[in-house]
């Protein structure tokens, strides 16, 4: 290395080391200071950033109920909320009000439907199209006005007229099933509705549950703007809507001059919170973020009690089931094979597996339920019996039946759908049925649902796994009949048709009288059990964790629940 | 420099097109009607009709994609079919809160991966390496959302530190402490994969960087750690850059597991929704300014790289 470049590098090292050593005292001194202020900065950065969580929302004075939905998003606020029955139960029954609505005061025994806005009604005996109800007086919409018979017309033409102003195709295809049936619609007076069926309806108090009043004034006041509504809803619900951050959270605060003194709500304030993901569900209840949390997974159970919260569960109009297809390539047209299929399958067993949170079916409803009648074929755990069927029919283990299934990975009501399956599946390859599956998200399984076991799709399928609500009597029963005339739409999906069947499902619809009307319904359940439409696995018990400190919660036996009644102490 | 950016910007335009023409297709590949899933059973043949009309879906898929098309370059990326608010109202709100998030994991990531992979390369063979070297393996390995599950259960609802899921409730006051508390797990969780790689691919440039020749010349001449130091992170900056902006990018796509994990409504809980209610025109709007995104992330990049290291400029 030449002389000038050593020195250079000499000079540069010695720079180097006296800058270092120069300040070492003072820098070291310094450092330790700083050190300790950043340290005393981050502890205190982390304290205050983690310590008041907890401690901030004990100190609230305000009584807020915090729902955890599995939706993910807020269900449209607009009148017909989407959302299946988690739009149903959370946002339309919390800010609108039905014609009727169910009685969810008592969890002893399934919820039958109640006079809510409409007080009493009549039918014309002559033709039977003709209903006549007389409204509730005084119940105020949220924004002051009165809620009038003109208004339940003018919320009918909102889903029905596409050429009347307040039409809104979002609402109008949430409502179609509800509305399908009626004809014109008018107002006789300020309180007195004439509703006008197709044809003689029974159960048309029971679609009228589904159908909300939105106020007009308010809609006029937005600007007739529905997008605007949903931010800005008036209906003549328990709960007003203070808020609204799609996707993320919709506060609700009690309506007190409700116009049912039994329900209005206890706590101050409600707020619903979207959350599809079960595991997050579970998180946000143990860490007390939310005090209520639908549908929580029956592995999260024991955590939950042991933590000091509640567990509720009850039976409801649910069924998890396979629709079977009664078309001419299906070996479900044999009525021994399905039974056989219904025999084959170790209910208690399959319940032991989901923790005890579902009953064995006997049928699409519980037995006492007024629906149930008194089948004669008896819904059991009986592998002898169902290989007998199946001998007789030409099948055994040598020659087993085979068929195939659609599934979904999850979905609403779809309860451990992978799991159950796969349980069953082996069930009945025990007695002789070789049962394959297909696996599909949801959306498309309700696809293949509503386009029926004769369509092209569904071609070479056997059976769907589809919960289902049993609800409603045209949803639930009568649907799964061709009642006389086509296929119903969706419902029927495995083409099953029957003349006695079809027969005992016009009669409900003939009858105006509840009791009776129980009666007939339950006749024709029996019948479709006793024909083993379908294959009947568990009703669910539909499980809701509750925080410790809520207290006033009857989980009713329905798809939908009153949180007016939870109280906070 | 300007030929160098007309082009890459001529590089840029038929990769949007190409983004464009894929994300519409790709969602039309799902068997089915695209309204059959969301009417309800005894819908009329004439709401059918007129949900298929107003949403275009009664149209040949070419015609539909040029209106598609045509209408997005206007600036409407049209209506969800089930929340019926517009696509762009919905995803606006979502990528400001993706990107909140994102930006806190950027930071976390940049800070941690870039500190942990200098450290790496110069502790080279030794214990501190190797456990960087082996966290960084984990953290590109172990799933993201199942470390946010972990990271709930100990913090949220063992010790209830932090809140467990969602977003801060809205405060006038604007954004705060509050916020940035509902912001660590889902930013801890987030950040884990990015953290990792950049981790590795600092150390490994680092490395390469410090065996060169020039460095060799600095220590020879006698230029003291801290200046090397400096030399070595400005030569490795242009890899490692470009490394960075892919994560980034990623990180501003959102994740759909972890904002699903953690409610966080941004846009990867948004696409989770628009798959699993199969709500086509918000699909194809959210994934196709999720693609703009990334692209122009990437176009960024490209720009920036010259800036650092005047190589790619001279090419």
């Amino acid at each position: 290395m030449p002389a000038s470049l050593q020195e250079k590098s000499a000079s540069f090292r010695s720079a180097d080391r006296e800058s270092r050593s120069a300040g070492v005292t003072v820098s070291v001194a310094a450092d330790a200071l700083k050190r300790r202020a950043f340290l005393k900065l981050i502890l205190a950065s982390a304290g205050s950033l983690a310590w008041p969580y907890r401690l901030g929302h004990a100190q609230t004075k305000e009584t807020v109920l915090r729902v955890a939905m599995t939706l993910s998003d807020i269900p449209l606020t607009t009148g017909q909320s989407d959302g299946g029955a988690d739009g149903g139960r959370f946002v339309n029954r919390s800010l609108y009000d039905a014609l009727f609505s169910w009685d969810l005061s008592r969890a002893d025994r399934p919820s039958g439907i109640v006079p809510n806005l409409a007080e009493s009604w009549s039918v014309d005996a002559k033709t039977q199209r003709v209903w006549t109800f007389k409204l509730r007086r005084g119940v105020k919409y949220h924004d002051g006005s009165v809620f009038t018979a003109r208004d339940v017309v003018w919320n009918f033409d909102k889903l029905t007229k596409e050429d009347a102003p307040q039409y809104d195709r979002h609402q109008a295809r949430q409502a179609a099933n509800w509305l399908v049936s009626v004809s014109s619609a008018r107002a006789v007076d300020d309180f007195t509705l004439e509703i006008t069926t197709k044809e003689p309806n029974g159960t048309l108090l029971y679609e009228l549950t589904s159908v909300f009043m939105s106020s007009p004034r308010q809609w006029e006041k937005v600007g007739r703007d529905w997008q605007k509504f949903a931010f800005q809803p008036s209906g003549t619900g328990p709960w007003k809507l203070a808020s609204l951050v799609p996707r993320n959270r919709a506060e609700l605060v009690r309506n007190s001059e409700y116009w049912n003194p039994k329900q209005v709500p206890q706590t101050d304030r409600m707020v619903l919170r979207p959350m599809p993901d079960a595991t997050t569900r579970v998180a946000a209840l143990l860490s007390g973020q939310v005090d209520f949390v639908e549908a929580l997974p029956p592995d999260a159970v024991p955590q939950v009690k042991a933590s000091g919260m509640q567990v509720h569960a009850n039976v409801y109009p649910h069924i998890w089931p396979y629709m079977l297809s009664h078309m001419p390539d299906s070996p479900f047209k044999y009525i021994r094979i399905r039974k056989a299929a219904n025999l084959a399958i170790d209910r208690e067993k399959l319940i032991k597996l989901l923790r005890g949170l579902a009953v064995p079916a006997k049928g699409m409803v519980t037995p006492d339920h007024p629906w149930f009648g008194k089948p004669t074929f008896d819904i059991k755990y009986d592998p002898n019996a169902a290989r007998k069927l199946l001998a007789e029919a030409g099948y055994g283990p040598k020659n087993p039946v085979k068929v195939k299934f659609l599934m979904s990975a999850a979905g609403s009501g779809q309860m451990q759908p992978l799991s159950m399956n796969e349980f069953i599946q082996e069930n009945m390859r025990e007695v002789g049925i070789d049962m394959s599956l297909e696996s599909m998200d949801w959306e498309a399984l309700r696809s293949r649902r509503m386009a029926g076991a004769h369509s092209a799709p569904n071609k070479g399928i056997h059976g769907i796994n589809y919960s289902w609500s049993i609800q409603y009597p045209i949803f639930g029963l009568i649907g799964q009949t061709f009642h006389g005339k086509n296929r119903v739409a969706g419902y029927n999906w495995g083409n099953f048709g029957d003349p006695r069947a079809d027969e005992l499902a016009a009669k409900p619809l003939r009858e105006f009288d509840i009791e009776e009307q129980n009666k007939r319904l339950g006749e024709l359940h029996a019948y479709l059990v006793d024909q083993a439409i379908w294959i009947w696995v568990v009703h669910d018990m539909n499980p809701r964790g509750l925080a410790g400190n809520l207290k006033g919660f009857v989980q009713a036996q329905s798809w939908f629940q009153d949180l007016t009644r939870i109280r906070i102490e | 420099m300007l030929w160098y950016t007309l082009r890459r910007v001529a590089y840029v335009l038929p990769i949007l097109f190409g983004v464009s023409i894929v994300c519409f297709s790709f969602v039309h590949l799902a068997p089915g009607d695209p309204t059959s899933a969301v009417m309800p059973e005894f819908a009329s043949p004439e709401l059918i009709a007129q949900i298929k009309r107003v949403y275009g879906f009664d149209q040949p898929l070419p015609v539909q994609y040029f209106r598609w098309l045509g209408a997005v370059l206007s600036g409407d990326l049209g209506v969800s079919i089930i929340s019926a608010r517009p696509v762009w109202g919905e995803l606006r709100p979502a990528i400001l809160n993706t990107a909140q998030l994102a930006i806190a994991a950027v930071a976390i990531s940049l800070l941690s991966g870039i500190s942990l992979g200098v450290l790496a390369a110069y502790t080279r063979r030794r214990a501190t390496d190797r456990a960087i070297t082996t966290t960084a393996i984990l953290g590109v390995s172990v799933p993201h959302y199942w470390v946010g599950m972990v990271l709930v259960a100990i913090f949220a609802v063992t010790l209830g530190l932090l809140p467990a899921m969602g977003m801060a409730p809205p405060d006038k006051s604007g954004f705060g402490l509050n916020d940035l508390r509902f912001m660590i797990l889902p930013a801890l969780a987030l950040s884990m994969i990015p953290t990792a790689i950049i981790a590795r691919s600092v150390r490994a440039t680092v490395m390469d960087v410090r065996k060169q020749e020039f460095v060799q010349t600095l220590y020879a001449n006698g230029l003291g750690r801290r200046r090397i130091f400096l030399h070595v992170v400005k030569n490795a900056a242009p890899s490692v850059l470009a490394i960075m902006g892919l994560q980034i990018a990623q990180l501003l796509g959102g994740s759909i597991l972890v904002e699903t994990v953690f409610a966080w409504p941004g846009t990867g809980y948004l696409l989770n929704n628009a798959i699993a209610t199969r709500d086509l025109p918000l699909l194809q709007g959210t994934i196709l300014v999720l693609a703009f995104f990334f692209v122009m992330m990437n176009f960024l990049v490209d720009l920036v790289q010259p800036f650092l290291d005047t190589r790619i400029k001279r090419q």
